[in-house]
């Protein structure tokens, strides 16, 4: 059994938090009692849309992001796009280098990679996707790679 | 979801109510900077009824701990349950914070 959204968003911070709700809320085979989907799939998702946001579309309101999501029974699989030019994921610093650690950003991508079990860019940079598997032993360690 | 501020004798304690993320953390962030400029200097944030936090909101803790540090006073942290607790550990941000069970142990002795 497969479920699958789309979503398309405009560039507005107060859209995440009810975009990330109606996804969770249209999962129906979703463990929401798993604290791999309330925490790692919500703080994954949510910092991939501010990324996009923030940065891929640079807070301009014209543009928007489209999100899409595959559910099956064993993972939860989110495409991620803005319509920004893209950016390098391997250039970003470590934030919790002792020079990075009392800075107050730069911590979004690296959560993304530590909670879900895969973050992956394309090769422009403006689309991520992210997956997060059901059954992963460890709740809190997803462990992706860049 | 918002913040509920009060007080108890010096301390600010500032309770999340929801999500502490991208969309409201210039909330928060205002809220305790409006605090601070009126002198209060000893702040706790709970979490007890906070559903997850992202980078934004883990930030504007940090951006606000050390602007209270620069005044003189502190930002302690409280109630965070074992998956919050877990994202200030994967982010080192643990190490600078003073994070206690509850308020009243974070509130006691400040």
């Amino acid at each position: 059994m497969k479920n699958e959204l789309v979503l398309e968003l405009p560039t507005d911070i107060r859209s995440i938090e009810p975009a990330v709700q109606y996804v969770v809320d249209h999962c129906p085979n979703c463990p929401t009692n798993s604290g791999k989907v309330n925490l790692n799939f919500r703080v994954g998702l949510t910092e991939a849309l501010a990324n996009a946001m923030l940065y891929g579309n640079g807070h301009d309101p014209d543009k928007c992001v489209t999100v899409e999501v595959c559910l099956t029974e064993t993972r939860i699989e989110a495409c991620v796009t803005d319509q920004g030019e893209g950016f390098n994921p391997g250039a970003v610093p470590d934030p919790t280098s002792d020079e990075n650690l009392a800075k107050g950003g730069g911590r979004g991508l690296y959560l993304m990679r530590r909670l879900l079990d895969e973050v992956c860019y394309n090769e422009r940079g403006n689309q991520v996707k992210l997956v997060l598997n059901f059954d992963s032993d460890v709740p809190l360690e997803g462990g992706a790679q860049a | 979801m918002g913040f509920q501020v009060s007080e108890n004798g010096e301390i600010t304690l500032v309770e999340v109510e929801g999500q502490l993320i991208v969309g409201n953390r210039q909330e928060l962030k205002q809220k305790v900077l409006e605090r601070l400029e009126g002198g209060d200097r000893k702040f706790v944030v709970d979490f007890a009824k906070t559903g997850y936090i992202d980078s934004s909101g883990l930030g504007v803790l940090v951006s606000l701990s050390k602007k209270i540090r620069e005044q003189g006073g502190e930002l302690r942290l409280s109630s965070l349950n074992e998956d919050l607790r877990t994202l200030f550990e994967l982010t080192k941000l643990d190490t600078l914070f003073r994070i206690t069970d509850d308020k009243e142990q974070a509130m006691d002795g400040f």
